[in-house]
């Protein structure tokens, strides 16, 4: 068949084809537009591969071969794009896929919790002991910043916020721990390095300012205020740490895959414990603006909600969602 | 081929020939995104500035979205385009062909940031220098790859020159020497296009030539125009 009668056997299919895919493009789409671009997809689809085989076969000229490829890139996009169905998967995922991800990664999520807490709890330690070690950890000025925060003989009416200055704290919470967590994920890639280095750093701070609380005897507004929201805010740093040091393991031990595969992987199974992370540190941002701030409840009240959250976390994260697939 | 093509072969058995973006297309693309996505919060710190201390914190909640989810959101929702690559013209596609979705875009851009480091994307830089693909880190895990968008050509109905049918049946490669020759000549001095069409001459039809009708050049670029469509 020569190139002419081949194009014009087949135009008219194409053209429909081209036709339905710029429908299906388009952003903004019609009641009944779906149906146009339903009716004969796959037919010409395949239709269209069918042509492109037959015109490299033929060695018919790169235009028309080009012209093709396009449309068959086209329609492959379109053919192939996922269902999204956004809200039942969200749903899905906080009823049983986080957990069993988490419990499927458990050796990352354990390693992880032991870099994070471990050289927290040696500094912590080492500074309830010699107090002024904390300086060489703390930045002096960050020290006395935290000291002026947690004052019990301040003001109190100066810590009683607003509730829009809680807004304000929100977004900052947000920004600043989520935007935290991603950098550790990252960071993983460089053979774990950037993650572990997240993990401990952040342990140490922690450790070692818990630490200096006590030796001053501030704990009862420091631990009042970071009773609420510490189950959920350290939890989201640990998974994010699990997450990163995942795809560096990839990096390093790739097992059966390639380098390039093993990542790929890594980066799906991560990504999981990462919208976990991302999950996990929302509820804690919500939390610390909004519950922990009110300084009208007293610490007790305020201790028992903090227990109440580290006891949802736990029994989240073992009970629920056994058995369950996606 | 010296073309940064990537092969893939989908499902009904064919490969599609993947024009991979390069490192200069993709550097603009991100250079135009950056600045959009500036713009994009210095518009909401104008909106919000008048709301207080709510206003504050709807500021920072915007710089977070805008600077972690700008370039997933339009991947996911603009056929993996962002602003910049829109203009570009690239897209983002998985390694496979399929379109991008949620998860690699998210892996893609939260990896930015190791491909910044240690200081302006040097590692992405040094990634996608030494990859076939021109892929960034971010690029590996998520398996994505950035192709230039191909765009529908059509037949050019403006034409001077009838299309003339090459005598013998032509291989492809040798189809694309003609066309790219017949391209070309705008950018070549007469003589060289001369002499190069020259080359052919024993292989055109001579007796249209002889009777001194057209020049062996006006020959090809007809034949060019044959070839690539017009009949």
């Amino acid at each position: 068949m020569r190139q002419e009668e081949f194009e014009q056997r087949y135009q008219p299919e194409w053209k429909a084809f081209q036709d339905s895919i710029e429908i299906a493009e388009k952003f903004s789409r019609r009641r009944g537009d779906n149906q146009k671009v339903l009716d004969g997809f796959a037919e010409h689809y395949r239709q269209v591969c069918y042509c492109l085989a037959l015109a490299r076969e033929r060695q018919y000229s790169p235009y028309l071969i080009q012209k093709l490829e396009t449309l068959v890139f086209r329609g492959h996009q379109i053919f192939y794009q996922k269902r999204l169905g956004i809200f039942k998967r969200i749903y899905q995922f906080i009823v049983f896929g986080l957990p069993n991800a988490v419990r499927e990664q458990a050796t990352f999520v354990w390693i992880a919790t032991a870099l994070f807490y471990l050289p927290g709890l040696i500094v912590f330690a080492i500074v309830l002991v010699f107090p002024e070690l904390v300086y060489a950890v703390v930045d002096p000025d960050m020290v006395s910043n935290i000291e002026s925060m947690y004052d019990p003989t301040a003001d109190r009416l100066g810590r009683e916020r607003q509730s829009d200055t809680d807004f304000m704290m929100f977004g900052h919470y947000i920004r600043n721990n989520i935007g935290i967590a991603f950098q550790s994920f990252a960071g993983g890639i460089i053979g774990t390095l950037g993650t572990q280095f997240f993990l401990i750093y952040n342990g140490v701070f922690f450790g070692a300012i818990d630490a200096h609380i006590i030796n001053i005897g501030y704990q009862e507004t420091f631990y009042g205020f970071v009773a609420g929201h510490s189950s959920y805010e350290l939890t989201g740093i640990v998974l994010s740490g699990a997450a990163g040091l995942q795809l560096g393991w990839a990096v390093i031990a790739p097992g059966q895959f390639s380098r390039k595969q093993a990542l790929i992987n890594a980066g799906k199974r991560g990504m999981v414990l990462m919208y976990g992370a991302i999950f996990l540190l929302l509820i804690a941002a919500f939390v610390e603006a909004f519950w922990s701030s009110i300084s009208s409840v007293p610490p007790t009240t305020k201790y028992w909600v903090g227990g109440a959250g580290w006891l949802i976390v736990i029994l989240y994260f073992t009970l629920l969602g056994r058995g369950r697939r996606v | 081929m010296l073309d940064t093509t990537r092969e893939v072969e989908v499902p009904e058995g064919i490969t599609l020939s993947l024009p991979v973006a390069s490192l200069v297309s993709r550097s603009l693309a991100f250079l135009i995104d950056q600045v959009i996505s500036w713009l994009l919060i210095f518009v909401a710190i104008q909106i919000f500035q008048f709301l207080g201390r709510f206003g504050d914190g709807m500021i920072l909640i915007s710089i977070f979205v805008i600077q972690w989810f700008y370039p997933v959101l339009f991947e996911v929702f603009y056929n993996g385009q962002t602003l910049g690559k829109k203009v570009v013209g690239v897209m983002v596609i998985n390694d496979d062909g399929t379109p991008i979705d949620w998860s690699s875009s998210i892996v893609r851009n939260l990896l930015r940031v190791a491909d910044f480091l240690p200081f302006f994307y040097a590692f992405g830089f040094i990634s996608m220098m030494f990859s076939r693909d021109f892929k960034r880190l971010g690029d590996f895990a998520a398996g994505t790859l950035v192709v230039h968008k191909m765009e529908q050509i059509e037949k050019d109905q403006k034409i001077a020159l009838d299309g003339l049918a090459p005598k013998v049946p032509l291989t492809l490669e040798e189809q694309s020497a003609i066309i790219g020759f017949a391209e070309r000549t705008s950018r070549m001095s007469n003589s060289r296009v001369n002499e190069l069409a020259g080359y052919l001459g024993p292989w055109l039809d001579q007796e249209k030539i002889k009777q001194g009708a057209e020049s062996s050049a006006v020959q090809l670029t007809r034949i060019a125009k044959w070839l690539r469509g017009h009949a």
